[in-house]
């Protein structure tokens, strides 16, 4: 690639469950909101398919790797150096198979024929996390116009932006604190719990609803009796099983939660004074309010 | 738990089958069963995280490959994160499913996750992205115990999908779905 088609601009690949019109749009809307304000600025990749998330890996690999890798191809032939996948599915698979096709000549000439493209060895693939700390922390402080009061937010990781940490090389896999210093720095109060990185059950969410109930009761048990009064997340998974399941979760375990589970992207917007509905959080199952309620004007 | 191992399985080179085909190493594991300890689907496995290892190990190709922890596993990787011989025991999960599925033994107890993810990669494969709708149709029509079991939830949870705007009956191709096409048939 020559010089001059490289683009400062980062590769966006929203991925399956943000876009519009799907169960979690709300959390592409919020980081391109977001995005719009205090950068960086973000270009999606053109035609971008599925990177085959769980169902892709836990059947075949080569599939998987496959269907990964096209993505990034695509964003080289598209000129850009980095590329924001906000889904940690997406961002974990891209990057485990960037890794795979690395150490595996054979895997490499097999994808490459199958996605009739040269792989990629340039593109760096981050998670949305990566991004704000990475482009943001300033530009969030300088741009802030509200401040929460009395928010106390449980950062909840997952696992997928954390594991494998050997490939994914981002944080700490036990105890990360990248999304709560985020949390601080937009003024609210984060919270010290036990399960910043236990699994919500993924993918099992309509093939074995009953582990998630069970897995996602755990979290949401862990935040509240560690003082939180909202979830922050980073991952669609983790919100829909959070969020959508949680009614479900009360009746199941005979206890009422009702704690709003946010996106990170979405508690940047409302510090930078974006109107909750343009960042979709009356898209949630969980009423937001009393997380919005919180932020007030900063007095100059 | 007592298995007899017969001499055809010792001498059988599934561990190095395993090995050559992902590169995982099962034979540096000592069973201290940390993967088992961390393990936030093991309550609901029939054979512990290690044990699985342990069928590899030992060449008890049936026991391993028609395991239902096999597909209990949720790739949360907490397992190959802690382990201190470095055995990646997710990514072994991934290798058995998948040859699970060659030899068509995958454990009928289980066919509600083999079908999703067949149902998910169909819909990859049609549109080059999923198409939730045309998913869970399929889901729920080749399942249907499980879509009875948790229609009324289905039906309230797609209501208010689709209330918010959040789920969309129109599937959205991409303009590569024919490369997508040929990527499935040549490693499908």
């Amino acid at each position: 690639m020559s010089e001059e088609t490289k683009k400062t601009k980062i590769g966006y690949y929203p991925g399956c469950a943000i876009t519009k019109c799907s169960t979690s749009e709300e959390y592409g809307t919020s980081v391109l909101g977001v995005s719009r304000v205090i950068g960086p600025e973000l270009e999606e990749i053109d035609d971008w398919n599925c990177c085959g998330a769980s169902s892709g890996h836990a059947t075949n690999h080569k599939l998987s790797t496959a269907l990964s890798v096209r993505n990034i191809s695509l964003a080289e032939k598209d000129g850009y150096d980095e590329v924001l996948a906000p889904c940690p599915m997406c961002s974990q698979r891209l990057i485990v198979s960037q890794d795979d096709v690395e150490n595996d000549e054979k895997l490499r000439k097999e994808v490459e024929d199958a996605i009739e493209m040269p792989i990629s060895r340039n593109v760096k693939v981050s998670n949305y996390l990566e991004i704000v700390k990475n482009y943001s922390m300033d530009e969030i402080a300088e741009k802030q116009k509200r401040k929460p009061e009395g928010l106390k937010v449980a950062s909840y990781y997952g696992c997928l932006l954390v594991r494998p940490p050997k490939i994914l090389k981002f944080d700490d896999p036990e105890n990360p604190k990248t999304m709560d210093d985020i949390v601080k720095a937009i003024g609210a109060e984060a919270v010290d719990w036990e399960f910043k990185t236990n699994c919500c059950g993924g993918g099992f969410t309509l093939s074995r609803p009953n582990v998630v109930i069970k897995l996602t009761h755990d979290i949401l048990e862990g935040a509240i009796d560690a003082g939180a009064n909202a979830i922050a997340v980073a991952c669609p998974m983790c919100h829909a099983n959070l969020d959508m399941r949680q009614q479900a979760i009360e009746k199941e375990y005979g206890r009422r939660f009702n704690i709003p589970i946010v996106y990170i992207s979405e508690l940047i917007g409302l510090a930078l004074g974006l109107k909750p509905k343009d960042l979709g959080m009356d898209k949630h199952f969980i009423d937001t309010g009393s997380v919005i309620d919180t932020f007030s004007d900063i007095e100059k | 738990m007592k298995i007899k191992i017969t001499t055809e399985e010792r001498k059988s080179d599934f561990a190095k089958e395993v090995e050559e085909r992902s590169g995982i190493d099962v034979k540096k594991c000592y069973q201290c069963g940390k993967c088992t300890a961390g393990c936030p689907v093991a309550y609901e496995m029939d054979y512990m995280p290690n044990q699985i290892i342990r069928f590899v190990q030992l060449g008890l190709r049936q026991e391993a490959l028609t395991s239902r922890t096999i597909w209990l596993c949720a790739s949360c990787i907490t397992c190959t994160t802690r382990c201190p011989k470095e055995v990646k025991i997710a990514e072994l999960m991934d290798v058995l499913r998948e040859m699970a599925l060659e030899e068509g033994i995958a454990n009928p107890m289980e066919k509600d996750i083999t079908t999703f993810h067949e149902a998910f990669l169909n819909s990859v494969k049609k549109h080059g992205r999923i198409s939730e709708c045309g998913m869970l149709m399929e889901f729920k029509r080749k399942r249907p115990k499980a879509a009875l079991k948790s229609a009324l939830q289905d039906v309230a949870d797609g209501s208010q999908l689709m209330m918010k705007g959040k789920l969309s009956l129109a599937p959205h191709d991409i303009k590569g779905k024919d490369n997508i096409k040929r990527i499935f048939e040549k490693l499908g």
